[in-house]
């Protein structure tokens, strides 16, 4: 288990260092930088004035220098500075970072709370109407683009409430953010209940099939024993996996619907910063989703290895 | 998914068979299937045929009728600039099938490639594709399109090769674990014994039977990347002016026309939602017609 740990953690950083070599000459391949925006976007020509500002903002040095310049500053917690605002990229990110966080949070207790409790009935009243119904449900989840259930939402406000919900960052109360990050949230969680239901129904199918299953009624345990104790437990595993899968991937999810609902949060701080061609911004968010997704993947092994039992790393 | 138990699997089916039984042996027993398959013949149809079937032309503008309500000319009413909300959801379809179908392609493509490499000759080849596979799959689909998206520029193909690079690692994954297995199978040995060349029996005899699983993902993955372009689209990032993509109409009309003018968001979303339904439907009915082990 021990020497499992540490290989898997040295893979870990060799993926975040591909990631970031990656990300920084993506952003790097394309044609035009903040200089070419800022000075056709203003009309201006000078070149000696353009060559200055690159060389203010390190644009004329090698590719491979501006890398190292990148990561060791991050080493030592330099984000670099935005080139849009001026102001360092961290202060820019940080207090964005909790707004994205809530709401993928909500999202994804949105998606565990409907997800797992309806796969579960899918698979139990297999074949039923109720589970056919249950099916196009979850498959029209997994259909429709969030931005679009997203836009449906809002329209629904104009109609009945005939305004529809701000996002400013006033302070809240607790009942009331929650009342109102709950409205996107469910956008993006709708999707990812979807998955988990469709998850939960065949891993329960598999369970359900097993001879312990059969012991259990055998031995007169009643029917919601067996299928939310003796089955849902061991049906268990696979979902998790996705809950952590999803976790990581809400963020397509959130990028749009911060969007949609106009929500000052990361994901659309992301879409902004990539169209102003912001690179300090765009590299270090992107590494920062990478580092969560990477992270969480690692604690799903270690979560996977604790729950089962048959589950042996060497 | 659709009915388990009872269904016999493709072995159980008496050989001899014509295609045409067959095909309608799957139907009877996969009618959710079938209903996808219908709806995908639908939009492949509106996307082939779109200069037939749309009452006007999709980019020209027509100031008279900005914003027009669903009416008896414009059943889906019309946009801010004038133009046919239906004609511009008819070949919207081309975008969507035409990026859908190129980065699924794509993303297979190189994805079989490495997958068989990376399962076939094992070893260092192995251990190195594992890691280019590791950093692809680590950062989110969207995330690693828009960055793409981003660097290539806005244009159609960019936005094919944008979102086809993101689908590779799961391809190459599926590929790698199925050659894995199909390497140690007698039939690969026997052409070995026969003298056959390695690349030769990796093209020949392991491909070959890659196919439907690779069939199986494919077909999950063209849902996933026609729901990618339309994101990419919305935040005007994809497909640009002016072709009418499904996505981009969303994002000139959001969130503005949400209030004054519902057709402009509920048409084309549906349209999307549409068509990356029958692709899934379809798609869990191959799943479990070609691959009985993932049957559930």
């Amino acid at each position: 288990m021990g020497s499992y740990l540490i290989k898997r953690f040295f893979l870990m950083l060799l993926t975040l260092f591909g990631i970031s070599v990656l990300i920084f000459v993506m952003l790097r391949i394309v044609p035009g930088n903040i200089a070419d925006i800022v000075f056709n976007a203003a009309g201006m020509i000078d070149v000696t004035e353009k060559a200055k500002l690159e060389k203010e903002l390190g644009l004329d040095q090698p590719i491979a220098v501006q890398y190292v310049q990148w990561i060791g500053g991050l080493m030592h917690g330099d984000f670099g500075y935005s080139y849009v605002s001026e102001k360092p990229a961290l202060q820019e990110i940080l207090p964005r970072i909790p707004i994205t966080a809530k709401l993928a949070g909500l999202a994804l207790t949105f998606a565990v709370l409907f997800g797992v409790p309806l796969g579960v009935i899918s698979a139990v009243k297999q074949n039923s109407k109720l589970d056919y119904l249950l099916r196009v449900i979850s498959l029209s989840g997994l259909s429709m683009p969030a931005f679009w259930l997203g836009l449906l939402i809002l329209m629904a406000f104009v109609k009945y409430f005939g305004t529809i919900p701000i996002y400013s960052s006033a302070p809240l109360g607790f009942w009331q953010a929650l009342g109102l990050y709950s409205i996107p949230a469910a956008a993006v969680g709708f999707r990812s209940s979807a998955l988990m239901m469709r998850l939960t129904r065949s891993s329960m199918l598999e369970v359900l099939r097993q001879d312990y299953i059969r012991t259990a009624r055998a031995k007169g345990a009643s029917d919601n024993n067996v299928n939310f104790h003796h089955a849902l437990r061991n049906a268990a595993l696979p979902v998790i996996t996705v809950i952590g899968i999803e976790a990581a991937f809400l963020m397509g999810g959130l990028i749009v619907t911060e969007t949609v609902f106009n929500i000052p949060g990361v994901a659309r701080f992301l879409v902004e910063a990539i169209r102003w061609r912001d690179y300090p911004i765009v590299q270090n968010l992107v590494m920062f989703i990478a580092v969560v997704a990477v992270s969480i993947n690692f604690l799903i092994d270690l979560l996977y290895a604790a729950l089962d039992p048959r589950i042996k790393y060497s | 998914m659709a009915s388990i138990d009872i269904t016999p699997g493709p072995a159980e089916i008496a050989r001899g068979e014509s295609l045409w039984s067959k095909l309608l042996y799957y139907a009877g027993a996969y009618p959710l299937g079938v209903v996808g398959a219908g709806i995908m013949f639908v939009f492949v149809c509106a996307a082939i045929f779109a200069g037939f079937i749309s009452p006007y032309d999709p980019i020209r503008t027509n100031a008279a009728v900005s914003l027009a309500m669903p009416s008896e000319a414009h059943i889906f009413g019309a946009d801010q600039m004038g133009r046919d909300i239906l004609s511009r959801i008819i070949y919207g379809a081309r975008i969507s099938l035409a990026v859908g179908l190129g980065s699924t392609a794509l993303g297979s493509l190189f994805g079989v490639i490495l997958g068989l490499a990376s399962g076939y000759v094992g070893g260092w080849v192995d251990l190195v594709i594992q890691r280019i596979v590791d950093v692809l799959q680590a950062v989110p689909l969207l995330v690693l399109a828009l960055v793409m998206a981003a660097a290539l520029g806005p244009a159609l193909d960019n936005t094919i090769v944008a979102i086809s690079i993101p689908l590779i690692p799961y391809t190459a994954r599926v590929i790698r674990s199925n050659t894995l297995s199909l390497r140690e199978q007698p039939f690969v040995e026997a052409a070995r014994a026969v003298g056959m060349s390695e690349f030769r029996i990796a093209m020949r005899h392991v491909l070959p039977n890659t196919l439907a699983p690779l069939i199986v993902i494919a077909t999950a993955q063209l849902g996933a990347a026609i729901l990618t372009e339309a994101s990419l689209s919305f935040l005007g990032l994809g497909v640009p002016e002016p072709h009418p993509s499904w996505g981009r109409m969303l994002s000139d009309s959001a969130a503005e026309y949400v209030r004054t003018a519902p057709w402009l968001v509920i048409f084309p979303g549906a349209a999307i939602s549409l068509a990356v339904f029958g692709t899934n439907l379809f798609g869990d009915a191959l799943r479990d017609i070609l691959d009985p082990r993932l049957r559930n």
